[in-house]
């Protein structure tokens, strides 16, 4: 499938990623030759297969379960130490809304 | 001492008999590290404050006579991708520069708890993307083989820590071939564990059905005693296997007579020059031990790559959406709104391959293509382990190269990223199966570069594994 400049645009803002005109050359031109390797899988018959979402083998049932037992948290102060802008234990972001 | 031939065995050796404490070794190592890590660029940091609160710990309970545990005194490097508490971890990302985690990855918890002495955080391709440590924002390493050429990726400062000896062992993570392709470039052991047989808690997260905790080591012994260390159930992994860890060591038989091994002829015809002599070369020795070498068939393996990258940035573009300038240490300038501070944070914060994985996650993921490109690999993926599964009910283990060619130089792939994704046929498909790989040393090409022999098992068949590497290692 050919991939165009609109197309890569549009992927971007699905992605939240700001590309520059450049990147988007590139990426018309680097994701286009990897869709085509990728497109080799449209003629593979399988019907009689489920979609592998987990590597699956044999183990007991409650594997994926953990004993129900409180544990402290991390608490504010740590949670948003790395935060880039915070304020009174909260992440700061840009207005949301209007008033 | 010359830390840089040390095992775990001979280094513990060495500490009870008292040749050298572990605060000694720990600085010596530190030292040497500090040293000759500008030849390679292997460590993003050092940190010797943590390494030597480590190192007298295990001095003082040299002193009283307790055991110091399966790691004790071991100076282990870590890859930047798994978290450590109050030590900057990176991803060797521009968008991750000052990330401190608030906690430990479960994965270092047991190293740590059971003796082990962290002395850096190894450099990488960024968020593991890569197969030859060249999209790092720290730049690239260099394999301590030969300067001029790439230790593999993603996790090439892992490998070449060991292969330089500034590290005995390290843990790297796995998600394509990111263990076992940098171990066979530079020389050394790389083992992935079955899927989920290692807590991937703490461990920055790329393709989630596909990511492993590793480790790399200088021989199969310290491989499986390090994987031992790591593996087994853990509350905080839904994903980590509830079952039994044997003790490996206790495998390590050297007696393979009667193993019998599969050669998928699918892997031998892309394998060229060299590399595949050195793997022919490889089976007769296996056959002189007293394994039984068959052809097998894995058909499924040209569609590996195409399904491999599709499941992987797939999940890729999903698990990096949290970095969006709200939580992690990197915000745009530019930043004026919401929409603006996510799109300008990402674009300014992640590099090219990373930017290129994201956008082809995306595409495979959104509306009218999901069924084509993701369900549809997600059902070649079913293909592709019930090739294994076949395989595994006539033979014990397969044998395979690694890489189709030895280490390459400094920017030969670099401008062709298809050509870098085709590079990973042979580890990208064990990876899908989930079952266990691992790369042992196998000799060298006439210029000198390591190849590795890749050997797969079946799902929790590390025993044997262990046990075959163990015995073609000793030859």
């Amino acid at each position: 499938m050919k991939l165009t400049e609109k197309d890569v645009r549009y992927v971007a803002n699905l992605a939240n990623l700001s590309l520059t005109e450049d990147e988007v050359g590139h990426m018309v031109h680097d994701l286009g030759g990897i869709l085509e390797l990728m497109d080799q899988l449209a003629g593979i018959d399988t019907e009689d297969l489920s979609p592998m979402a987990q590597v699956l083998y044999a183990t007991g049932e409650t594997a994926t379960l953990r004993p129900d037992v409180e544990r402290a948290p991390i608490g504010n102060d740590l949670a948003v130490a790395n935060a880039p802008v915070s304020g009174a234990g909260y992440y700061k972001v840009p207005r949301v809304i209007e008033r | 001492m010359n830390v840089a031939n040390l095992t775990i065995d001979s280094l513990q050796d060495g500490l009870k008999r008292k040749d050298f404490s572990a605060v000694e070794l720990t600085r010596s190592v530190l030292e040497f590290a500090e040293r000759e890590n500008p030849k390679t660029n292997a460590y993003v940091l050092l940190c010797p404050e943590r390494a030597l609160r480590a190192a007298e710990k295990i001095d003082e309970r040299l002193a009283a006579g307790h055991d110091i545990g399966l790691l004790g005194g071991v100076p282990i490097g870590v890859k930047d991708v798994i978290l450590t508490s109050g030590v900057r971890t990176t991803c060797s990302s521009k968008i991750l520069a000052n990330y401190v985690p608030p906690y430990d990855a479960t994965a270092v918890e047991r190293i740590e708890a059971a003796g082990g002495i962290i002395i850096g955080k190894t450099n990488c391709d960024e968020f593991a993307m890569g197969s030859s440590n060249e999209n790092s924002a720290f730049g690239p390493v260099r394999n301590p083989v030969d300067l001029d050429r790439v230790p593999g990726g993603s996790s090439g400062g892992s490998a070449a820590v060991v292969a330089q000896g500034t590290a005995v062992v390290s843990l790297g993570s796995d998600t394509g071939g990111s263990v076992r392709q940098p171990a066979s470039f530079c020389g050394i052991v790389g083992v992935t564990p079955t899927y989920g047989r290692v807590s991937r808690y703490g461990l920055v997260a790329y393709a989630s059905s596909l990511d492993h905790v590793a480790p790399f080591a200088r021989n199969v012994r310290d491989s499986a005693t390090v994987l031992e260390v790591m593996a087994g159930r853990d509350p905080l992994d839904s994903t980590c296997a509830d079952a039994p860890v044997p003790r490996y060591a206790a495998h390590l038989t050297r007696d393979v007579r009667g193993m019998k091994l599969g050669l998928p002829v699918e892997y031998m015809k892309h394998a060229t020059g060299e590399t595949a002599t050195l793997i022919t070369k490889a089976i007769k020795d296996l056959e002189a031990l007293g394994c039984h070498v068959e052809e097998v068939s894995l058909p499924s393996t040209d569609y590996a790559i195409a399904c491999y990258y599709i499941i992987s940035c797939a999940e890729a573009s999903s698990n990096l959406a949290r970095f969006d300038g709200v939580r992690y240490t990197t915000r745009s300038a530019k930043s004026e709104n919401l929409s603006a501070m996510y799109q300008n944070t990402r674009g300014e914060g992640f590099g090219a391959e990373v930017k290129r994985r994201i956008m082809l996650g995306t595409y495979v993921l959104s509306h009218g293509y999901y069924d084509a490109y993701y369900v549809k690999a997600q059902k070649v993926r079913a293909m592709i382990a019930r090739d294994f599964t076949r395989a595994f009910e006539k033979v014990d283990a397969l044998v395979a190269p690694v890489s189709p060619f030895p280490a390459f130089k400094l920017g030969e792939k670099l401008s062709d990223p298809l050509e870098m994704y085709l590079s990973d046929i042979y580890t990208i498909t064990g990876s899908l199966a989930g079952i266990p790989c691992m790369s042992v040393p196998c000799g060298n090409t006439a210029d000198g570069l390591p190849v590795g022999l890749q050997i797969l098992c079946n799902h929790f068949d590390e025993p044997n594994m262990f046990r075959l590497a163990d015995a073609f290692e000793s030859r």
